[in-house]
C-alpha cells in the first residue's frame, strides 16, 4: 500500500453514470479521478447499440439541459436516427439514435481526457475509506491509496458478475471483460445491503453471413433532431445506416422449447432477479406461448464493423442451441455467430439506503449511481451518474444538494422510484411512471432544467441566455396569437377546406383553429399575415403550448396539489419508531427510508393513506408544539 | 382554525339517541377529559384518584346547581376505543338533563364533536384502516335502520368490488395505449378510436350510475335536508307538527348543540328528513312566523329537498310568485293546504313554474294528502321506487367526491376521443379517472399500469 495523491472525488466505475459523474464533478471545479477496471471499456455499450427511445430519449434530453454529455456525444457518433410516437402526442415524442459504438467510446473517453480537473486511471478499486461515518479515500487493488472527500460508486453490472450460456458459466463482466471482485465484501462489511440481478444480451452476427433481401429495411428520419440543445440539426446532418426487420417463427420456438431444460433460468441455475422488460426469447416463447411470431431487429454495432446486433432475441441457451435457434429465422439461416447471447448476474444495492440527492443516508459523502443502484439501461445510469456527480460536488462545496422533483423531469422520477420503492428487478424508465408527461416534455427538457444547470455552473452564461430569449420569444407569439381573430373569408375558408376542417361562419380566434386536431401552427400560417420569422424551436413550443392548453392546464394543477405534499417535509431524524397511530409495518419502512417529504412518503410501498394523516397529523401537532 | 389544529383537545358529544328511553350517555374524549368531568363532579372520591375502566356514583353539580345523579365512567388511554382518556357520564333525568350535562362539559372547555369525530379519533390514533373507519362513522351517522344496513354493505365490500371491477377494465385500456407508446416499434394491436369510444361510454353509465346511488346513499344515512318555506302564516308549523306526528321515530333532536338553528330528523317510510331552522317556524308560536322570504331562499340555496306550503283557499300572490321562482328547477314539493275549504288557487298558473306532479293538494287539519305526499317524494328521489339499502353503495362524501373525479375524467377521455386527440391524451384522462377510483379502494396506479402492460403483452429487447 502507497499514498498516491489527495483528491477531491473518486469515481469507480467508467461506464456512463462514471462518465457523466466525472465530468459533473470535475466541470462544478472538483479535482476528479475516474477509475475503471479497462479504460478500453469506458462508455461501452454492452447491449443494444443505440441511445434514446422512448422516455429514454427523454432521460438524455434532461442530461444534456442539465450541462451533461451523453446527448452531445451520441450526436457526434450516431449512425441512424429517428423521432419515435410521432403520431401520438407531444409528451411521447421519443428520440432515439443507432450508435456506432466505437466511436462513441472514443468520443467520450477523449472527452474525458480534455477535461480540466479529470484524470482517467485504469485500476479496480478494492476498498472504500471511511471515517467517522464520512468517506476519506479509496484502495486499488494495487494497494494505491488515494484520499478524498466523496466517492461515487458507478461500478454498474461489474460485481462478482457472472456470464451464463446455458450451463457454462463464467465469472465475468460484460463482454468477457474482468469483474470487480473485491469491493462486494468491503460494502458488506459497511453494512450496506446488496441484491443479485440479472439481464441479458443477444448474440451478434456477422453482417455478410445474413441474407438482408429476406427482411425488411429501417429507415433513419430525413429531418434530424439532435439530442443537444446545442446542436442543430444541419451541423450533425450525415449519411444514416439502415436496420433491418425480422422475425422469429415456430420452428425458432420449437427448437427453444426442446431445449428449455438446458436453460439456466428455467434449470434454476440464475439465482439474479430478471427484469420483465428485457425477456429472453425463451422466456416469450414459454409466456406467450400463442404468440406465432417474436419481431427481430437487426441493428449494425458500428461503420467499421460489420457486427450486426440481434434485438429481440436475448438468450441463455447454450451455445449450440443458439446457433440452431437462430438459423430458423429468415434472413439468418446462415449466420455467423461472433458473440453468443449470455445472461449476466451482478451484486447491486438496494436503493433505498440512498437519498434522492443519491448520497447513502449512512455515509456521508458516499454516493451511488447507475446500474449498481437497480436500474437498467444507458441513459438510466447516466441520468443519475450526473446527479451523483453534482451532489458529491455541492457535498464538497457545502451546499445543498441538487434534487429534481417527480414534476421537474423524467430524472427526477427515476431517482424517486428507485430510492422510494427500491427496485425488485432492473428498472426501466417508462412513459407511464411519469404522471405529469405533459409538461416534461422532451423538447421542454431546456425550459425545465437548464436554469438549474447554470445555477451550478455546468451550463454556460451564453446558452442561459439563449434559453431566456427563446421563452422570451415564445411567451411574445403566444400573446400575439391569441389575441388574432380571423374572418370567415375565402381565404380562411380555403385553408380550412384544404385540411377537411369545419367551415367558421363567424370571427374565430387564431388560437382555436390551432387546437383543432387536424390542424396546429404551422398549417395555419396562411391565415396569419403579420407572422414573425421564428426559429423552429420557439414555433414548436407555440404550437404545443397553445395546441394542447387544456391539457396542459389540467397537469398544472395536478402539479400544485403534488407540491403541497411534496413541500411538507420531514426531518431527517424523525423518531417514526415512536409515532402512535402509525402501523408497524408504516413504522419500520419509513424508519428505514427516512423519507424527505410527505410527498415522498406517501410513495412508499407499505405506506397507507392512512399513515399519511397520521403523519400529517403528527406533523401539526409537532409544530403547534414548536 | 385548520381541522387538524384540534386533534387532541377535549371532545363531547351525547352518545345515545335522544329521546329514547330514560339514560342518556354523555361521553368525552382527549387528554384531561377526566380533570374536567372532575369538577362537575361530586362523588365520595375524586375521579383523579379512580382507577381504569371503573365506575363512579355521585352527582352532577354545575355552579352550586345539582343537574343529575350520575353514573360516571374513567377509562385511560391507550385502552380505550379512541386510545385516549375517556369519561362517560351517564345521567338519568331524560334527554333535558342529558343535555344539560353536555352544555356543562362544554361551558368547562370541552368541544362538541363533530359527527364521527371519536371514530376518526380512534382511526387516527391507529385503532383501524381507512376503509373500516369511513363505514364506522357512516354507522354512527346512520339515522335509519336502512343506512344502517347501507353501512354493513359497504364494510362487506359491495363498494369495493363494483370500483375494482371498473378499474380493471380501465388499467386494459391504459395498458393497451401505454404499450404502443412505450413500445413504438413492438407488432402490439392498436385500440381502434371506435372501440375506445365504446369502452369509455360503458364506463361512464357505471360511474353516473353509482353516482346517482350516492345520492340515494347521503338521503338514506344523513336524511335529506329539507326546508320549509312560505309566505308567513300559511301553515309552516303546522305542517312540521303534521311531519312530526306521522313519523314513526323520532331519532334525535338537539336544540343549540349542532349549530345556531334547531333541526328535527323525521324518518317516514324509509325516506329520513332532516327539517332545518325548525326554531325559525316555531318560535313565533301561532302569531306570524318569522321566516319570511329572504330567510327561504337563503336556506333553500343549500337544501336537498324544498317543501313549500300554499294556503289554496287564497289566490297566489307577490310573495308566493317570488319563492316559486326562485324554487323554480330545484328538488321541490309544493303543498296546497286548506283545500277542505274553497279553493281560490289556479292550478294552471303554478304549473307554470313546478312540474304538475310535485304539486299535492293536502289538508292538515283533515289529515288528508300525507301518503299522497311520500309517494311524490319518493318518485322525485327513487324515481318511484321502494328504498332499499344494498342500493346506496356509496358511504361518504369522500367517496362521492372520488367518484365524481373519476366520472369527470372519463367524460374529459370521451371528449378526447371523440376530436381524435392523439392517444396518449386519451391515456392521460384514463389515469385520471384510475387514480381517483383507487382512491375509492386504496389502491396505487403506478406500477399496476406496469405490470399489466407486461401481462398483456410480450415486449422487450
Amino acid at each position: 500500500m502507497y499514498e498516491a495523491e489527495t483528491i477531491d472525488v473518486a469515481v469507480v466505475g467508467g461506464g456512463h453514470a462514471g462518465c457523466e459523474a466525472a465530468l459533473a464533478a470535475a466541470r462544478m471545479g472538483m479535482n476528479t479521478v475516474m477509475f475503471a477496471i479497462s479504460l478500453d471499456s469506458i462508455a461501452m455499450m454492452p447491449c443494444n447499440p443505440s441511445i434514446g427511445g422512448s422516455s429514454k430519449g427523454h432521460l438524455v434530453r434532461e442530461i444534456d439541459a442539465l450541462g451533461g454529455q451523453m446527448g452531445k456525444t451520441i450526436d457526434k457518433t450516431y449512425i441512424q436516427t429517428k423521432m419515435l410516437n410521432t403520431g401520438k402526442g407531444p409528451a411521447v415524442y421519443s428520440l432515439r439514435a443507432q450508435a456506432d459504438k466505437i466511436k462513441y467510446q472514443a468520443e467520450m473517453k477523449h472527452t474525458l481526457e480534455t477535461t480540466p480537473n479529470l484524470r482517467i486511471r485504469q485500476g479496480e478499486i478494492a476498498e472504500i475509506l471511511m471515517e467517522d461515518g464520512s468517506v476519506c479515500g479509496v484502495v486499488t487493488t494495487s494497494g494505491a491509496i488515494f484520499r478524498c472527500k466523496a466517492v461515487i460508486l458507478c461500478m454498474g453490472t461489474y460485481m462478482q458478475s457472472r456470464c451464463l450460456y446455458g450451463d457454462v458459466i463464467i465469472p465475468s463482466g460484460p463482454n468477457n471483460l474482468m469483474c470487480a471482485t473485491k469491493l462486494t465484501q468491503c460494502l458488506k462489511e459497511l453494512g450496506i445491503r446488496l441484491y443479485r440481478f440479472k439481464t441479458g444480451t443477444p448474440a451478434r452476427m456477422l453482417k455478410s453471413s445474413l441474407d438482408l433481401e429476406k427482411m425488411q429495411p429501417q429507415y433513419g428520419d430525413e429531418t434530424i433532431v439532435p439530442f443537444s440543445f446545442e446542436n442543430k440539426p444541419e451541423d450533425i446532418k450525415r449519411e444514416q445506416a439502415l436496420c433491418w426487420l425480422t422475425y422469429t417463427n415456430e420452428t425458432t420456438h420449437q427448437v427453444i422449447r426442446d431445449n428449455l431444460h438446458r436453460s439456466p433460468l428455467f434449470g434454476g441455475m440464475i439465482q439474479g432477479t430478471g427484469a420483465r422488460y428485457c425477456p429472453s426469447i425463451e422466456d416469450k416463447v414459454v409466456r406467450f406461448a400463442d404468440k406465432e411470431r417474436h419481431q427481430l431487429f437487426i441493428e449494425p454495432e458500428g461503420e467499421d464493423t460489420d457486427e450486426m446486433y440481434i434485438q429481440g432475441m436475448s438468450s441463455s441457451l447454450p451455445e449450440d442451441v443458439q446457433i440452431a435457434m437462430y438459423r430458423t429465422v429468415p434472413g439468418l439461416e446462415r449466420c455467423e455467430i461472433t458473440r453468443f447471447a449470455y445472461a449476466i448476474e451482478y451484486d447491486c444495492i438496494d436503493a433505498t439506503q440512498l437519498k434522492l440527492s443519491l448520497e447513502f443516508k449512512d455515509f456521508k459523502g458516499l454516493f451511488s449511481a447507475g446500474q449498481f443502484n437497480g436500474s437498467s439501461g444507458y441513459e438510466e445510469a447516466a441520468a443519475q451518474g450526473i446527479i451523483g456527480g453534482i451532489n458529491a460536488a455541492r457535498y464538497i462545496q457545502g451546499k445543498e444538494p441538487v434534487v429534481l422533483q417527480r414534476s421537474d423531469g423524467y430524472i427526477g422520477v427515476l431517482i424517486d422510484d428507485l430510492i422510494s420503492k427500491g427496485s425488485q428487478e432492473p428498472y426501466r424508465m417508462m412513459t407511464s411512471r411519469a404522471e405529469f408527461r405533459l409538461l416534461l416534455r422532451q423538447d421542454n427538457a431546456d425550459q425545465r432544467l437548464t436554469p438549474t444547470g447554470h445555477g451550478i455552473g455546468l451550463i454556460s452564461e451564453e446558452r442561459y441566455l439563449a434559453l431566456r430569449e427563446k421563452e422570451r420569444l415564445v411567451a411574445l407569439e403566444i400573446e400575439r396569437v391569441k389575441a388574432l381573430t380571423i374572418a370567415p373569408n375565402a381565404k380562411t375558408l380555403e385553408v380550412l377546406a384544404q385540411y377537411e376542417s369545419t367551415p367558421i361562419k363567424s370571427g374565430a380566434k387564431l388560437s382555436d383553429l390551432i387546437k383543432r386536431p387536424e390542424l396546429d401552427y404551422e398549417k395555419v400560417s396562411p391565415l396569419d399575415g403579420d407572422r414573425p420569422t421564428l426559429p423552429a424551436d420557439v414555433q414548436e413550443q407555440v404550437n404545443i403550448q397553445i395546441k394542447y392548453e387544456g391539457y396542459i392546464g389540467q397537469q398544472l394543477k395536478q402539479v400544485e396539489q403534488f407540491k403541497k405534499l411534496e413541500n411538507r417535509l420531514l426531518p431527517e431524524d424523525m423518531d417514526y419508531m415512536s409515532i402512535q397511530g402509525l402501523r408497524i409495518e408504516a413504522q419500520q419502512k419509513l424508519d428505514a427510508i427516512r423519507p424527505s417529504s410527505l410527498g415522498h412518503a406517501s410513495r412508499i410501498t407499505g405506506v397507507s393513506p392512512a399513515d399519511i394523516s397520521v403523519l400529517l397529523i403528527y406533523l401539526e401537532q409537532q409544530k403547534r408544539r414548536g | 382554525m385548520n381541522r387538524i389544529n384540534q386533534l387532541d383537545d377535549i371532545i363531547a358529544a351525547i352518545s345515545t339517541p335522544l329521546g329514547m328511553g330514560g339514560i342518556g350517555i354523555v361521553r368525552m374524549s382527549g387528554q384531561g377529559c377526566i380533570a374536567l368531568a372532575d369538577r362537575l363532579f361530586s362523588g365520595k372520591k375524586s375521579l383523579l384518584e379512580k382507577k381504569s375502566h371503573t365506575l363512579s356514583y355521585g352527582k352532577m353539580v354545575n355552579q352550586g346547581e345539582v343537574i343529575d345523579e350520575v353514573l360516571v365512567s374513567v377509562m385511560k388511554g391507550p385502552q380505550t376505543y379512541t386510545k385516549e382518556d375517556i369519561v362517560e357520564i351517564n345521567c338519568h333525568g331524560g334527554s333535558l338533563v342529558t343535555r344539560r350535562v353536555l352544555e356543562a362539559v362544554l361551558n368547562q372547555g370541552a368541544r362538541l364533536a363533530e359527527p364521527g369525530e371519536f371514530t376518526k379519533r380512534a382511526f387516527l390514533n391507529g385503532r383501524m384502516d381507512l376503509t373500516q373507519a369511513e363505514a364506522v362513522i357512516d354507522l354512527i351517522h346512520s339515522q335509519t335502520d336502512l343506512s344502517r344496513q347501507a353501512a354493513v354493505n359497504q364494510l362487506e365490500g359491495r363498494l369495493k368490488k363494483e370500483v375494482r371491477s371498473m378499474r380493471e377494465e380501465i388499467l386494459d385500456m391504459i395498458a393497451s395505449i401505454e404499450a404502443v407508446i412505450d413500445y413504438p416499434e413492438h407488432d402490439v394491436e392498436e385500440e381502434t378510436y371506435d372501440n375506445m369510444e365504446q369502452g369509455s361510454l360503458k364506463l361512464l353509465n357505471r360511474m353516473e350510475t353509482l353516482l346517482a346511488n350516492a345520492d340515494r346513499g347521503k338521503i338514506i344515512r344523513e336524511g335529506l335536508e329539507t326546508v320549509i318555506v312560505g309566505k308567513p302564516n300559511v301553515g309552516k308549523s303546522s305542517l312540521l307538527n303534521w311531519l312530526l306526528e306521522e313519523e314513526r321515530a323520532i331519532v334525535t333532536d338537539i336544540p343549540g348543540t349542532t349549530r345556531d338553528t334547531v333541526e328535527e330528523y323525521i324518518n317516514i317510510d324509509g325516506i329520513s328528513m332532516k327539517i332545518v331552522d325548525t326554531a325559525g317556524i316555531r318560535e313565533t308560536g301561532d302569531v306570524v312566523e318569522r321566516m319570511g322570504v329572504e330567510k327561504s331562499k337563503a336556506y333553500a340555496e343549500k337544501a336537498d329537498l324544498i317543501l313549500m306550503m300554499l294556503d289554496g283557499s287564497r289566490p297566489l300572490e307577490g310573495e308566493d310568485r317570488e319563492i316559486l321562482s326562485f324554487i323554480r328547477g330545484k328538488k321541490t314539493m309544493v303543498l296546497i293546504n286548506k283545500t277542505d275549504l274553497e279553493q281560490k288557487l289556479t292550478l294552471d298558473e303554478l304549473e307554470e313554474y313546478i312540474p304538475k306532479e310535485q304539486i299535492i293538494p293536502v289538508s292538515i287539519k283533515e289529515n288528508r294528502g300525507f301518503d299522497e305526499l311520500i309517494n311524490g317524494l319518493k318518485e322525485l328521489f327513487f324515481s318511484g321506487e321502494s328504498v332499499k339499502a344494498e342500493d346506496a353503495l356509496l358511504g361518504n362524501t369522500r367517496h362521492k367526491n372520488a367518484l365524481f373525479q373519476a366520472k369527470e375524467a372519463m367524460e374529459r377521455c370521451l371528449v378526447t376521443i371523440r376530436t381524435r386527440m392523439p392517444e396518449d391524451f386519451i391515456s392521460m384522462d384514463l389515469q385520471d379517472a384510475n387514480r381517483a377510483l383507487g382512491e375509492i379502494t386504496g389502491d396505487v396506479a403506478d406500477e399496476e399500469i406496469i405490470d399489466r402492460i407486461f401481462t398483456k403483452f410480450c415486449l422487450g429487447k
